[in-house]
């Protein structure tokens, strides 16, 4: 809708000089920030506050704080001061519901109960696959997210990105306003600029015109481009995006001869061989359900275990479950591939060639005598081929159909992305584009080097370069208009999970800052003029069912998440003999780079979410850096330790970075993670990190061989979160992650309690916790649990912990209430590695609470260790004495007090912790408490289930089980009864509340003999 | 102590020079305070120790500003500097309560002329120990709370805590220094109120004095009080130590939680307590020419003190590396391993050399009679048993149970200027003491003296 | 006592010994009233003047019973009366966790009964005395020693007394003002 622009509006508020509008502004900010302020009012408040000369005023209001240390922590210090300004500019006000009707969960009561929370249902989008998630929302503040437990792609599980885009929501570093060249505009005046060339384009049939997107499976969305393409024959619509999935779609091409999308069901699965496929992570389709099915097979206690074979070119957490794991470089892997064809095809072992042919034997025979029941997952990095064979070989076990299914793909608009991008790089040189419009994504930052996509976009004499996106970024900056995009918990829309259901996305919250979404600007270039999300996708849905009841049909569809009957059909498509020639990566002598998407940013996407960045990668526990990562086998040739600098020479490109020794890395092969090293991201992203796009090239993706690696000498700091990665030690090995395999567990199904004292030894009467109504307690399945850091994010949000930055968590300050550790064993080039989750233990002998002086710490009658915050004095000797380091110290002001949108972000039941205080994880006492209220005022007892942690709730793997130790039949009884429990330092007496299932191996005897366990 | 008569039969060189009586010891003694002019030396001296004492208040304002976060200290190593050192002064304090309590029931009448400044020296060691309790933890203006006063909240300390034992054991024993160290001073406060030619010193002293006039009676309490309170102190100054040490023994920290801590504590404190009266009546009888009073003796003994204490202190060690291997039990046996050959290895061997190896040079004879010999060992004594604290609070912190959780500790510059912070403010309040106070007990002195000696 | 304008008679003696006889001497010839200065506590001389009863160690006494209860009831109320909560596991009323503060909080009254006790048994402060009226009487802390027969005496006669004084070998027999 057209707006008076900042200046005319900032009179009408505040007649007078601005010098006197600043003091107003702050005399009334109490005012401002009530909720009942109009939109108006508030929307063109917040022209103003980004009209830069405000900011400098504000700035000068607050002189102090700029000169805080170059810490991310401190750019967050000083960001406070930044969106004070906005908050004095009535930025807190925008708490209001959207005006359109959206549904809340059916499980929440209709109506806004204050203090009582409601659940929504909307979706995530990442890589153009959805995550079902549930919005928590506090007086319609989304505070948190949850997954949906009743989709089918989520079960309650979801991810740590879609859990972190709450604070993407909130981040004040968010592009706030339309922008053209750098100076603050209006939608209305983006109208008017864009009309006069869509004219000329009309004439031309709108052969200049160019759209370029991520890959999108939102059929709203590609319904409006393709509306767009109507109307305009000869424009183009192109599609980019960094880790697309170019590999899966040509080898699904070179063995179907058509895109497909392939789906697996891992809970049919007794044998699952990886080939290089990080399927247990965040960012890989489907995730969250595969992590589930996968889990729900490794119980040995019910059902048959399945056996995890990965073949991978890295260190990821899906080959840290791996019961057999084979270190490969991601060039070899296809010839590993054709090997098993061909000991698969021959019937008969022995075609194994240069690779290990053992590995390769067992896993064929093993393959062979699990028939339908097995399956091979090719990984996105590997070249077509690999797929092609993946696709054969299930084929050829009968899996297809059992464990493998095919559907239509879920992305809307099926392109080989680097081609699109590619030949649209070659007409902005050629000077064919007049108008381009890039929805989404950041191409300047994350395109092939050898595109030269930023100089195109800059020097291609492109008349009209339009961009929408959450940040003013790399790319924004290349173009003339900047749209500030709209959150997808702003703004209407739909998407598409993994198996194609569509989930339709309803905003929680009108715009902060008055973002517009792709469905808009597409349909302002569809020739609409006052284009309305929510009626757009609406309108769409309409025609898919028209009707009488599509007013219950679109009321279902928001309250269950997704849209009936939208999953893609299984489709029956037969493999092509294909012709795979032969290996076409010859195995190349010198040291090969792989580019992997970072664990916890993605492809750069989430630079600038503090969580993320401070979220410890799995495998190599970092923080706030993507350092190469190198073999020992190879670092010790290179005479290389961790955080030496070097510089990274491929292709006569160079890039300076730190190297950290990762155990498991492929001889010969290093490792870089994209995604960090933005130069615009924001306070907290920018210059984190290295930035390796540079040496990537269309050519070579994923994986470039013959990279030179020399020592700077310099050395660089790096945070990493854990101390030690093995628990051997000069004087013996530590149990803390207790192993058996499956046939030592069925000999000695006690293993794991050899140290478990006896319950009578003590001096003390004790205290009568079985007489009380509950007796909290959690146990940890470490067999279940796939080292996805989901709980770590969850916990985050849920208990407002704060972020610290890179130099404190290098100190050892991060705040991380729950940690997950990773531990190698074994030798470091082909180690066994195990996850273990460690949050409180919730000591029933605590030994923090004896040493706090003032009673800050003491014990609740149903067994919880509180901590109590107003009480403490900050002694630290609590978290000294406690053998389990769960306890974590503001030892500075780590929290963001001032910064408004946070404020709107926290959780209103939990305190938000000052400085000098001891923290640590609560059993998330404010659920219990919720939930015994509840109960209390219906006469119940809180049902077993019903409860549950934030850690619980978000883990996809439901290795995390929380409940009532009183109730015998409750599901952590049950588990804590199992033979496989085991208690963390169980010697010391401390009668932990939380105790771990022991990891439970299901090795291949052809592989690994029975050893005796010592 | 059960060594010191032997110390004392041992050695035949006499505790005061003769030819004094009782007008010089008094006017020498005296003199010091009343006629002599301050030196620049003593000027310079001052005010350097006072340049460093603002130092460290400035070092503890900024810490109030932004928090504890300014030091080193971290996950897992939770304290650093700060008790390390509040354990170091604690002990060096200890030094004087010995001498003037235990010696004094020891009748070890040797102890006369330098009890009164070794006094001084527990009471400014405490109370630069107790800078520390107080500014370490996370919210300072909150330390109050560790002390049982009724309050609204209804709330009290929680006295299964060695930080709440420290709280009392750490204040009785700076009371009862105080009341011992001032009880001591009254008749010399009454002879310098009688001495002195200003009038200003005179009221000053005369208030102090209480108007003590040396009446038999007073005489006869006075030193049945002061014979009491050093009956008192003994124990007290064995249990402070003791308790400090329950703060780590207490706890279930490998490398903490040992039974032998108590008297291998105390006896580390006594060690360091000598070095320190060295280190101080060593230039201080240089410079005051009291060569007379505190005599060969006085450093032989305190050298021998030393020796007794140095080789309990290295039996702790031994019993503790010892104790490490025969528990048997892994995370004992790893803190072994991890001060052997940890990161922070070359500090206990430099711990093991200031404490166990170089005191055994005071076995020769000609190097306990010799000042300057003893001035370095007390010196290198004091390195090494502030080394002692730092391995077993820092070192035992660093590498517990999880070894996914184990850091190293990085002291910061405001750890620095903090420690030596308190190092110049004790040396400050010693300058002042020695200027301003008589710094020999002149009336036990005067009891040395053969005219002192009377028959029925 | 009666007050009189003449507080004693004051004389001065050079060494410890010849003191501690004079004032033998003096209880002997029946003078109640006396007292004794010196520089430093003469071995005997108490009991010379006729000085028996010393009250300090009972004092500190009580005062060390009085802190140790206390230290303990102190303890036990907070922890198991006035505000039980389960710590660590461990029994609210954890008398071994006890002791500690209850031996500091005997040391401490104890002590602090010694100092005060001395000192108000001793009558000090005391901001005035007559004895200081005497010039003399400043060496007392130096090296002189005094014998002083006080006037409320029975057995005092201003010359007799001054005769007998000069008898035991007093010097510089002065008449103390009050």
């Amino acid at each position: 809708m057209p707006q008076p622009n900042g200046q005319t509006l900032r009179e009408d508020v505040c007649p007078g000089k601005k010098d006197k509008l600043v003091q107003l502004d702050l005399a009334n900010r109490g005012q401002r920030t009530e909720p009942t302020t109009g939109p108006q009012y508030w929307r063109s408040l917040e022209e103003l506050a980004g009209d830069p000369e405000f900011h400098e005023k504000m700035h000068r209001e607050f002189p102090r704080g700029a000169s805080e240390w170059a810490d991310a922590v401190s750019r967050r210090g000083f960001l406070k001061l930044m969106s004070a300004s906005l908050a004095m500019a009535g930025m807190t006000a925008c708490t209001k519901q959207p005006l359109e009707p959206i549904v809340p969960y059916v499980r929440q009561p209709e109506e806004l109960i204050p203090g009582r929370p409601m659940f929504y249902a909307t979706a995530f989008e990442l890589g153009g696959y959805a995550s079902p998630v549930l919005v928590e929302s506090h007086m319609f503040r989304p505070t948190k997210i949850e997954g949906n437990d009743l989709h089918p792609a989520s079960l309650g599980g979801t991810d740590v990105f879609a859990q972190a885009s709450i604070l993407g929501l909130y981040d004040p570093d968010r592009s706030q306003t339309i922008t053209h060249l750098g100076a603050v505009r209006t939608w209305g005046a983006l109208l008017d600029a864009i009309h006069g060339p869509l004219n000329v384009q009309k004439a031309l049939a709108g052969a200049g015109i160019r759209i370029l997107t991520p890959t999108i499976s939102s059929p709203a969305l590609a319904d409006q481009l393709r509306a767009v393409l109507k109307v305009y024959p000869q424009a183009k619509w192109h599609v980019y995006e960094p880790v697309n999935r170019d590999n899966v779609l040509e080898g699904a091409k070179l063995a179907f001869g058509q895109p497909v999308e392939t789906r697996y069901q891992l809970e049919n699965a007794d044998v699952i061989l990886s080939l290089d496929a990080d399927f247990l992570y965040a960012g890989y389709p489907g995730f969250a359900r595969y992590a589930y099915d996968f889990a729900k097979r490794r119980d040995p206690d019910a059902g048959s275990m399945n056996r995890l074979y990965v073949v991978e070119s890295t260190a990821t957490s899906t080959g840290g479950k791996a019961d057999h794991r084979l270190p490969l470089k991601a060039t070899e892997i296809e010839g590993f591939a054709r090997a098993l064809a061909g000991s698969l095809a021959a019937g008969a072992n022995g075609a194994a060639n240069s690779q290990p042919a053992k590995f390769v034997n067992a896993v064929a025979d093993d393959l062979k005598a699990h028939p339908g029941s097995s399956l091979i997952i090719a990984g996105d990095h590997q070249p077509p081929a690999v797929h092609a064979l993946a696709h054969a070989m299930n084929q050829t076990l009968g899996n297809v159909g059992k464990t493998v299914v095919y559907t239509d793909p879920v992305d809307a608009n099926p392109v080989n992305q680097n081609e699109s991008l590619q030949e649209l790089v070659a007409e902005m040189r050629g000077g064919k584009v007049d108008l381009l419009v890039i929805m989404g994504g950041n191409p300047a930052y994350d395109a092939p080097a050898d595109f030269g996509f930023a100089d195109a976009l800059k020097n291609g004499g492109i008349p009209l370069r339009i961009h929408l996106g959450l940040y003013n970024d790399e790319t924004a900056e290349l173009c003339h208009w900047h749209v500030n995009r709209a959150h997808y918990l702003e703004s209407w829309g739909d998407t598409r999970a993994y198996d194609g259901t569509v989930s339709v996305v309803q905003p929680l919250i009108a715009p902060l800052y008055d973002g517009k979404s792709p469905l808009e600007l597409a349909a302002v270039l569809a020739g609409q003029a006052d284009p309305n999300s929510h009626a757009i996708v609406q309108a769409y849905w309409q025609k898919q069912h028209p009707g009488a009841d599509f007013d219950m049909f679109w009321r279902r569809s928001l309250n269950n998440g997704w849209i009936d009957g939208t999953a893609c059909p299984t489709k029956q498509v037969s493999p092509r003999a294909a012709n795979l020639g032969t290996s076409s990566a010859a195995d190349s002598p010198g040291i090969e780079l792989s580019f992997r998407r970072d664990p916890s940013l993605y492809d750069g996407r989430f630079a600038n979410i503090g969580w993320l960045q401070e979220l410890p990668r799995p495998m190599s526990k970092m923080t706030w850096d993507n350092p190469v990562l190198i073999g020992p086998a190879l670092a010790e040739r290179l005479r290389l330790n961790s955080k030496d600098v070097v510089e990274l020479e491929l292709n006569g490109r160079k890039i300076e970075a730190a190297v950290w020794i990762q155990a498991g890395l492929p001889d010969n092969s290093v490792t870089v993670y994209l995604g960090s090293g933005r130069t615009r991201a924001g306070r907290v992203g920018t210059g984190a990190g290295f930035n390796f796009y540079p040496l990537r090239s269309s050519a070579a993706p994923w994986v470039a061989s013959g990279v030179q690696i020399r020592p700077t000498g310099g050395t660089y700091m790096l945070a990493c979160t854990q101390g030690e990665q093995t628990m051997d030690t000069p004087v013996g090995a530590r149990p803390l992650v207790r192993v058996a395999t499956l046939d030592e567990y069925r000999k000695e199904p006690d293993f794991a309690k050899d140290e478990e004292p006896p319950a009578e030894l003590t001096l003390y009467p004790g205290f009568p916790y079985h007489s009380e109504l509950y007796a909290w307690g959690m146990a940890i399945d470490l067999n279940k649990c796939v080292g996805c850091n989901n709980c770590i994010i969850a916990c985050q949000s849920e208990n407002n912990i704060p972020i610290v930055g890179k130099e404190q968590t290098g100190l050892g300050r991060h705040m991380h209430w729950l940690r997950v550790d990773a531990y190698y064993e074994g030798d470091r080039n082909h180690p066994k590695a195990y996850f273990q989750p460690v949050p409180c233990q919730q000591c029933e002998n605590a030994p923090c609470e004896v040493v706090c002086p003032v009673g800050a710490t003491t014990h609740s009658t149903e067994g919880l260790n509180d901590m109590v915050y107003n009480r403490c004095v900050g002694t630290r000797y609590c978290s000294n004495n406690c053998p389990y380091k769960v306890r974590r110290f503001n030892f500075l002001l780590f929290q963001d007090w001032e910064t408004p949108q946070y404020k709107m972000m926290r959780n209103p039941d939990v305190t938000v912790r000052s400085r000098g205080v001891m923290e640590k994880c609560t059993y998330c006492v404010q659920r219990i408490n919720e939930h015994r209220i509840d109960a209390e005022k219906a006469e119940t007892k809180i049902k077993d289930g019903e409860l549950q942690t934030a850690c619980q709730q978000s883990c996809p793997a439901d290795a995390i089980v929380f409940g009532n130790l009183n109730d015998p039949e409750s599901q952590v009884s049950k588990l804590k009864a199992g033979h496989r429990n085991y208690s963390l330092l169980a010697d010391l007496n401390v009668r932990p509340r939380t105790t771990y299932l022991a990891v439970i191996r299901n090795p291949n005897p052809e592989l690994e003999a029975p050893a005796e366990r010592s | 102590m059960s060594d010191e008569p032997v110390a004392i039969r041992s050695d035949r060189a006499p505790v005061i020079e003769p030819g004094h009586t009782f007008a010089t010891v008094t006017d020498k003694i005296s003199s010091i305070v009343l006629t002599r002019p301050t030196s620049t030396g003593w000027l310079v001296g001052f005010g350097i120790s006072f340049l460093l004492t603002m130092m460290m208040l400035y070092a503890i304002g900024y810490l109030f500003v932004r928090g504890i976060g300014i030091w080193g200290v971290t996950i897992p190593i939770g304290w650093g500097f700060a008790i390390v050192n509040f354990v170091w002064w604690i002990g060096i304090g200890h030094a004087g309560t010995l001498i003037s309590a235990i010696l004094l029931l020891l009748r070890q009448s040797w102890r006369n002329s330098i009890n009164r400044f070794a006094e001084a020296m527990t009471l400014f060691a405490v109370s630069c120990a107790g800078v520390f309790p107080l500014i370490h933890v996370g919210r300072p203006w909150l330390a109050y709370w560790l002390f049982p006063y009724p309050n609204t909240m209804n709330y009290w300390p929680q006295f299964r805590s060695p930080l709440v034992w420290d709280v009392f054991a750490v204040s009785t024993y700076a009371t009862i220094s105080l009341v011992f160290w001032f009880i001591g001073l009254i008749p010399d406060l009454a002879t310098l109120r009688d001495r002195s030619e200003n009038h200003w010193a005179r009221i000053i002293y005369g208030m102090l004095a209480m108007g003590w006039r040396g009446s038999a009676r007073h005489w006869h309490r006075y030193e049945t009080a002061y014979l009491l309170l050093a009956g008192l102190a003994t124990p007290l100054v064995l249990s402070v130590h003791t308790v400090v040490s329950f703060d780590f023994a207490i706890g279930i920290v490998p490398g903490w939680h040992t039974t032998i801590f108590p008297p291998y504590f105390v006896a580390g404190a006594i060690y360091s307590g000598f070095a320190m009266v060295l280190m101080l009546a060593i230039p201080i009888r240089k410079f005051y020419g009291l060569e007379d009073f505190i005599t060969e003796r006085h450093l032989q003994n305190s050298a021998k003190v030393m020796l007794a204490t140095g080789l309990i202190v290295g039996y702790g060690y031994i019993m503790e590396a010892f104790m490490g291997w025969y528990s048997g039990n892994r995370y004992e046996a790893f803190t072994l391993w991890n001060r052997l050959h940890g990161p922070y290895a070359f500090w206990y061997y430099m711990l093991l050399t200031c404490n166990l190896v170089i005191p055994q040079l005071l076995w020769i004879r000609k190097l306990r009679t010799s000042p300057v010999a003893l001035f370095l060992l007390s010196a290198v004594i004091l390195v090494g048993m502030w080394l002692e604290r730092f391995i077993i609070v820092v070192v035992s912190l660093s590498r517990d149970f999880q070894n996914s959780s184990w850091g190293m500790y990085y002291p910061t510059r405001w750890d620095w200027m903090t420690f030596i912070g308190t190092i110049g403010m004790f040396l400050a309040a010693m300058f002042l003491f020695c200027r301003i106070l008589p710094m020999i007990s002149i009336f036990e002195m005067r009891t040395l003296l053969p005219e002192a000696e009377v028959k029925e | 006592m009666k007050r009189t304008p003449v507080y004693g008679l004051m004389a001065e003696f050079d060494s410890a010994q010849s003191l501690v006889d004079a004032a033998h001497k003096t209880h002997a010839a029946g003078y109640q009233k006396i007292d004794a200065y010196s520089p430093f506590p003469i071995e005997g001389l108490a009991e010379a003047i006729g000085f028996t009863r010393n009250r300090v160690p009972l004092v500190v006494l009580i005062g060390g019973l009085v802190g140790g209860l206390s230290g303990y009831l102190m303890q036990y109320w907070i922890s198991a009366v006035s505000y039980p909560i389960n710590v660590g596991g461990k029994p609210p009323h954890s008398w071994p966790a006890f002791i500690v503060v209850t031996f500091e909080m005997t040391i401490l009254f104890a002590g602090l009964s010694a100092v005060f006790g001395m000192l108000a048994l001793n009558g000090l402060p005391m901001p005035y005395h007559p004895v200081f009226n005497v010039p003399r009487f400043a060496f007392a802390t130096k090296d002189r020693f005094f014998l002083i027969v006080f006037s409320s005496d029975p057995k005092y006669d201003a010359s007799e007394t001054r005769r007998f004084l000069e008898s035991v070998g007093g010097r510089f027999i002065s008449e103390v003002p009050s």
